[in-house]
């Protein structure tokens, strides 16, 4: 399977697709946009209901991100395949945006709804710990100079946060001091009304999407560098 | 102001959100897409002294 992921049939096909993705992408934002707006104020949230569009995708696809650049990171240290390792890298910087993102958009959310910027809770305390994780991982890969080495302690690293991902998913269960519990995905269906799911729906697609588009961009900057690299070294040698 | 655009006692804290989640995403675009024409760029001039 590795054999069709190496970096001159990335490139080939990544070209193909992209400019259907990043079609794809403003479509799914001018809907998600769209039904944001048409959805009617929440009865208790009144329009602060309309945060929740904006926080949980960018929540959703900081989790995904961690989940993706862990994952590649494992093929990369396991399989040593080049393109697992700049998938990992380049993941984490949109994944550090995203997380950084939800963080904002909820601190603002619960200024009027819960009456605080910021509390020591469980979810908002593992969600800026994957905040940190994402920041250490970009410093681990800028620290270290040879490229193998440092996709090998940037691998490692990823890894082992990997354990925060379950701590934030149940920390609403585990601690329940301030976040709300699980509204989406329950056993007994979402609790929260078709209204608001649709536009929630769309806009996590959207954003979902989105990472990877700019993921993909990003893998074959990523990819040039390293060519251009390969190509000084080789007029120099 | 159109009436779905009235966040009424919430306007200040619904318009960041949406504020701050709109500057993260064009800029994250925007750096995306000059390193990628930077990269482009680069490679190319270096094949040409190459040649």
């Amino acid at each position: 399977m590795f054999s069709y992921a190496n970096p001159k049939r990335f490139m080939e096909l990544s070209g193909h697709i992209l400019p259907w993705l990043a079609a794809l992408t403003a479509i799914l934002f001018i809907a998600g946009l769209y039904l944001s707006f048409a959805a009617p104020p929440d009865y208790q949230q009144g329009d602060t209901v309309r945060i929740m569009f904006v926080h949980v995708p960018a929540a959703w696809v900081a989790m995904m991100a961690y989940g993706f650049m862990a994952l590649a990171s494992l093929v990369g240290l396991v399989n040593r395949h080049p393109l697992a390792d700049v998938a990992a890298r380049q993941a984490a910087p949109l994944g550090a945006l995203f997380t950084a993102l939800a963080l904002i958009t909820g601190s603002l959310w619960g200024r009027p709804m819960w009456g605080t910027y910021w509390q020591w809770d469980g979810r908002l305390t593992s969600f800026l710990l994957l905040l940190f994780l994402y920041l250490g991982y970009i410093a681990l890969w800028n620290a270290i100079e040879n490229d193998v080495r440092a996709a090998k302690a940037a691998a490692i690293l990823a890894l082992v946060g990997v354990v925060n991902l379950p701590i934030i998913e149940f920390s609403v269960q585990w601690w329940t001091t301030l976040h709300q519990g699980e509204s989406i995905i329950r056993k007994d269906g979402p609790s929260i009304s078709a209204v608001f799911l649709w536009p929630l729906f769309v806009m996590a697609t959207a954003y979902t999407v989105l990472f990877f588009t700019l993921l993909i961009v990003r893998m074959r900057t990523d990819i040039l560098d390293r060519r251009a690299r390969a190509a000084v070294l080789g007029a120099n040698a | 102001m159109p009436s779905f655009l009235d966040m009424g006692k919430y306007a200040a804290f619904v318009w960041p959100a949406y504020g701050i989640s709109a500057v993260g995403i064009v800029a994250a675009v925007l750096l995306t897409l000059r390193a990628y024409y930077n990269a482009r760029a680069r490679l190319s001039a270096i094949e040409q002294s190459a040649k």
